[in-house]
């Protein structure tokens, strides 16, 4: 793969049962691109909990999404409410899903760091009432090794935490 | 342990099953999506009594061997749709999670 691909995906906030067409739209093309399946399974968490979020908790938003020939960058921008505590909101168990979110299976305030946990570099900035913007890095060589490694130190009060 | 193989075993129902050969390699059981998408592990079973079209994103994108219904819960027709777009092997069985999954920690 010698050049970057650019890929764009618009994620309507208003169907919480469609959502997660864009992560899925993904996968099929890095599988198209030969990219290792480990990698793929991590930047599909990553872009499906952040899917997710841009519906259930900001209307909606855009994914922009770069293939290089060593990692895969995703930015997704919405311009939703914003978070007023990332740190907060970054923490294991910490949601504001309303009920029908949860109905559907989501709400356990797991998906910030499940994004955290499968991407090499993730970067969150949000506004309050203007928006929120992520920023998640995948490397393309040895992610699992990178990601457990990882996952050790920032975990060490759960160690059923595995991958 | 494959797919078929469970299936016949534990006379699962079939509602869709694209790849039966598919190997069982353990499994996972739970209701809350993102605790699924960070425990599960590509080849394992999920048993859920979640019965919606997520479900099959979620099994998807974690390279689940197949989604065990439990309970007796029917998929949703948009699930069935999913499951046959993205082939998603999925059973089921009027079996309670505790025991089910007793039985499948036997076997696999
Ligand atoms: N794009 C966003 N805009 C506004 N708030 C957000 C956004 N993403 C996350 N949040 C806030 O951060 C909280 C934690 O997000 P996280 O994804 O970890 O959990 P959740 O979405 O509530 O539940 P789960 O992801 O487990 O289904 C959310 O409940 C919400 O308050
Ligand atoms: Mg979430």
């Amino acid at each position: 793969m010698e050049d970057t691909i650019k890929l764009t995906y618009e994620i309507s906030g208003s169907d919480l049962l469609q959502a997660g067409e864009a992560s899925g739209l993904l996968k099929l093309r890095l599988k198209q691109l030969g990219i290792p399946q480990e990698v793929i399974r991590r930047v599909s968490i990553c872009m499906y909990e952040g899917e997710i979020n841009m519906v259930i908790h900001a209307n909606g938003g855009t994914a922009d999404v770069e293939i290089g020939a060593d990692d895969i960058f995703i930015w997704l921008k919405d311009t939703g409410p914003g978070i007023p505590d990332i740190v907060k909101a970054m923490a294991e168990g910490f949601s504001t899903a309303g009920k029908k979110a949860r109905d559907l299976g989501f709400g356990a305030g797991m998906g910030l760091p499940n994004m955290k946990r499968c991407s090499d570099e993730m970067t969150v900035t949000s506004t309050v009432g203007h928006g929120t913007t992520v920023f998640m890095r995948v490397h393309i060589g040895k992610s699992a090794d990178v990601a457990s490694g990882r996952l050790l130190h920032a975990s060490p009060a759960t160690p059923g935490y595995d991958i | 342990m494959t797919v078929t193989e469970l299936a016949q075993q534990l006379s699962l129902t079939v509602f869709h099953m694209p790849e039966p050969q598919l190997e069982i390699t353990g499994g996972y059981t739970g209701d809350l999506l993102s605790r699924v998408m960070c425990r599960m592990k590509p080849g394992h079973i999920w048993v859920t009594i979640m019965s919606n079209q997520n479900v099959a994103a979620v099994a998807a994108l974690s390279d689940a061997a197949c989604v065990l219904l439990a309970e007796g819960v029917a998929p949703d027709e948009e699930l069935l749709i999913k499951a046959r777009e993205r082939g998603i092997n999925l059973l089921g069985s009027s079996r309670t999670v505790f025991p089910l999954c007793g039985e499948l920690s036997r076997l696999l």
